[in-house]
């Protein structure tokens, strides 16, 4: 098993006649299971038409509707990207993954807004998306980094999530699903809600969770951890050395007045049981020391 | 992006937040012309930087004749204002708003930002006006009055009005603060800032609220609907650097340290200057190239890395996805060659045609020191800036 999304997903593209929208479905098709996975489309001007195979239609809603594709990924730039996720909420899908970077935050206060009730849940935007290796990859990650095993990884960053899983696999440790968050202020699922998912995972033995400054997202999800987490979980904070009031690429990425320091999530976790280590190198080392 | 105060004035007069009365001068004639222009007994000379506690640092100044006028405008324009938020160096003063003065009874705090945890824009709201708000909330933080803001409705007035009496606004004065704040919502809302402050705003002796400064950043992400707020960018406030690398795609940000750092991913890059730190030395710089790095991105960022002077030495720190190893090695080797590398320079690739990537590291005759992670990689630079071997 794993969290999320499987080799039985089925998934449309939104945005998938844009250059960054075509490579990445074309790479994620050609990932394990993908072929059967990527069903649709969405373009409403080139409805009727195909990419390499796979049929574009006018709606997220038709598109649903004529394949069964419960997921939407999507790739569409920023100035449409709330509009895509709405579209995909309406059409009632189960999950959208929204890879697009730099969304303006007061379209995705309205689309959070909107979205409050509804059943669709949502990853990103701003990341680099999920995958459940060697089933199914839906994002923007290099599959070939990545093997099938038992742990879980949970991130706010792209390649500090692909450095934590060179780390695993360096020591032969394969994952069961990894995902990345995103580096937005206003997102979708959070550290608590995928750990949640993890925890329930029968196959997840530990995770790693991996954050950045900014916010307190890290800090509910540790004394979440602290009173319901069943297994290990181990972590890291990036941005130790950042200066206050300054943003470092991630919009979310930005402490003020001292709240949201990497020291200060550092602490938090540590109270709630989580080992956490200051050495980014050590990701890895410090999850095969919990694994028992 | 940051703007002046005069130009966070002028955006929410539109919106009908009272100010002050007053005129931007970009000399010591236009300053005195502004005050005989406003009219008046006292005016405030107020420096123009984008950075708080300028008052403190001797940027603001009340004068009480056209003479004082003169003399304030000559000492604060010119000067290189040095506040808790510029560093040591300061920042130089270019601008001057000249303000006619204010009665003031009572200065009072009321700002907005996003708050991630309720995904809504947050009102804040205190007692504690004139002063820094991290240092109300770290002291005082029951002075602090929130309100996170329906998305759906807007500030509704009972909110209003239950606020601005807990700050201590006198009712007869509660319906001006009313519309200041909702104005100040329009304003936040309707040009898509990411912070919007008054700081103080006042009570004058005779009743009325007036927003005596103000301060407003925009989210970057959102500048493509505003042509008309990008105008306001002020590039002497911001680092050449940074200016330089925005060009190219680069996010680059200036630190006081000596080891230059070049990463692709932002998470990855902070990463990396925590490891500089963590093994004993100071980044000089955060910078994340991006997914999309060729030979032409990684030179200007060597260039702009080696602009500082004060750099010892230069880690690059790719984990190749999308991006191959082979490619950025080809940049790193061509970008030695074009700013003829004199500062000793660490790679660490890992992943996409990394051993591809590496053997032409090693075969190009260049003095690269290689490493296989990131613990080994800031060993290696650490150690090359300490002149150990």
């Amino acid at each position: 098993m794993s969290i999320l999304i499987n080799k039985n997903t089925r998934v449309m593209t939104q945005g998938i006649t844009g250059k960054t929208g075509q490579f990445h479905t074309r790479t994620s098709a050609a990932y394990a299971n993908g072929k059967n996975c990527y069903v649709a489309g969405v373009n409403p001007k080139k409805a009727g038409e195909n990419f390499e195979g796979i049929p574009i239609y006018a709606s997220v809603a038709e598109a649903k509707e004529k394949t069964g594709a419960n997921v939407s990924v999507i790739y569409v730039p920023p100035p449409g990207a709330a509009a895509a996720i709405d579209e995909a909420v309406d059409a009632g899908l189960d999950l959208v993954i929204c890879i697009t970077e730099g969304i303006p935050v007061r379209d995705m206060i309205r689309t959070r807004q909107r979205m409050i009730g509804k059943k669709t849940l949502l990853i990103g935007p701003n990341c680099p998306g999920v995958i459940t290796p060697d089933e199914i990859k839906i994002g923007i990650m290099p599959g070939h980094i990545h093997k099938k095993g038992r742990i879980g990884v949970v991130s706010r960053s792209g390649t500090l999530t692909y450095e934590a899983v060179g780390q695993l696999m360096e020591l032969g440790l394969g994952q069961s699903s990894c995902v990345g968050i995103g580096g937005d202020p206003v997102n979708g699922l959070k550290h608590i809600d995928v750990l949640r998912m993890f925890n329930d995972d029968p196959d997840t033995d530990a995770v790693i969770m991996v954050g950045e400054i900014g916010g307190g997202d890290e800090e509910i999800a540790a004394y979440w951890v602290k009173a319901n987490m069943k297994k290990p979980v181990v972590g890291f904070i990036a941005g130790v050395t950042a200066p206050e009031g300054k943003r470092m690429g991630h919009a979310g990425a930005i402490i003020s007045g001292g709240k949201g320091t990497a020291q200060e999530k550092l602490s938090v976790m540590e109270e709630c049981g989580i080992k956490v280590t200051r050495n980014p190198a050590e990701m890895g080392k410090l999850l095969k020391s919990v694994l028992g | 992006m940051k703007i002046h105060e005069y130009q966070a004035k002028e955006i929410l007069r539109k919106f009908g937040v009272v100010t002050p009365r007053g005129v931007p001068s970009f000399s010591v004639d236009e300053a005195v012309k502004a005050a005989e222009t406003l009219g008046g007994k006292v005016w405030v000379v107020k420096a123009q930087i984008h950075a708080g506690g300028r008052g403190k640092g001797g940027g603001v100044k009340v004068a009480k004749s056209m003479d004082e006028v003169r003399t304030f405008a000559s000492q604060i324009l010119g000067m290189q204002l040095v506040t808790h938020q510029t560093g040591p160096q300061g920042q130089k003063v270019r601008r001057l708003l000249v303000e006619e003065g204010a009665d003031i009874s009572k200065e009072l705090y009321v700002g907005m930002v996003v708050d991630r945890g309720t995904q809504r824009v947050a009102l804040m709201a205190s007692s504690e006006g004139g002063m820094d708000i991290e240092e109300v909330a770290a002291h005082t933080p029951e002075k602090i009055h929130t309100v996170f803001i329906d998305p759906a409705t807007g500030l509704k007035d009972a909110e209003l009005d239950d606020v601005a009496a807990k700050i201590g606004i006198p009712a007869a004065s509660i319906p001006q603060a009313r519309e200041i704040l909702k104005a100040l919502y329009k304003a936040f809302e309707e040009t898509d800032c990411s912070l919007a402050e008054i700081n103080p705003l006042i009570l004058t002796g005779d009743g009325r609220v007036v927003a005596l400064d103000a301060k407003i950043n925009f989210d970057d992400n959102a500048l493509f609907r505003h042509p008309d707020l990008v105008e306001l960018r002020d590039l002497d406030e911001e680092d050449p650097a940074e200016i330089e690398a925005s060009k190219f795609g680069l996010s680059y940000i200036s630190l006081d340290g000596n080891i230059g750092c070049l990463v692709n991913g932002a998470g990855l890059a902070m990463a990396t200057m925590d490891v500089i730190k963590l093994y004993g030395a100071e980044p000089a710089n955060f910078l994340d190239v991006g997914g999309g790095a060729d030979a032409e991105k990684v030179t200007e960022a060597f260039k702009i890395m080696l602009r500082n002077p004060g750099l010892k030495a230069i880690l690059v720190n790719i984990f190749g996805g999308i991006m191959k190893c082979d490619t950025i090695a080809e940049g790193v080797i061509a970008a030695s060659r074009a700013v003829q590398l004199k500062v000793p320079l660490v790679v660490r690739m890992k992943g996409t045609n990394e051993d591809l990537g590496k053997k032409m590291l090693a075969e190009s005759g260049l003095p690269i020191i290689s490493a296989d992670n990131m613990a080994e990689a800031a060993q290696k630079v650490v150690a090359a800036v300490k002149g150990v071997h």
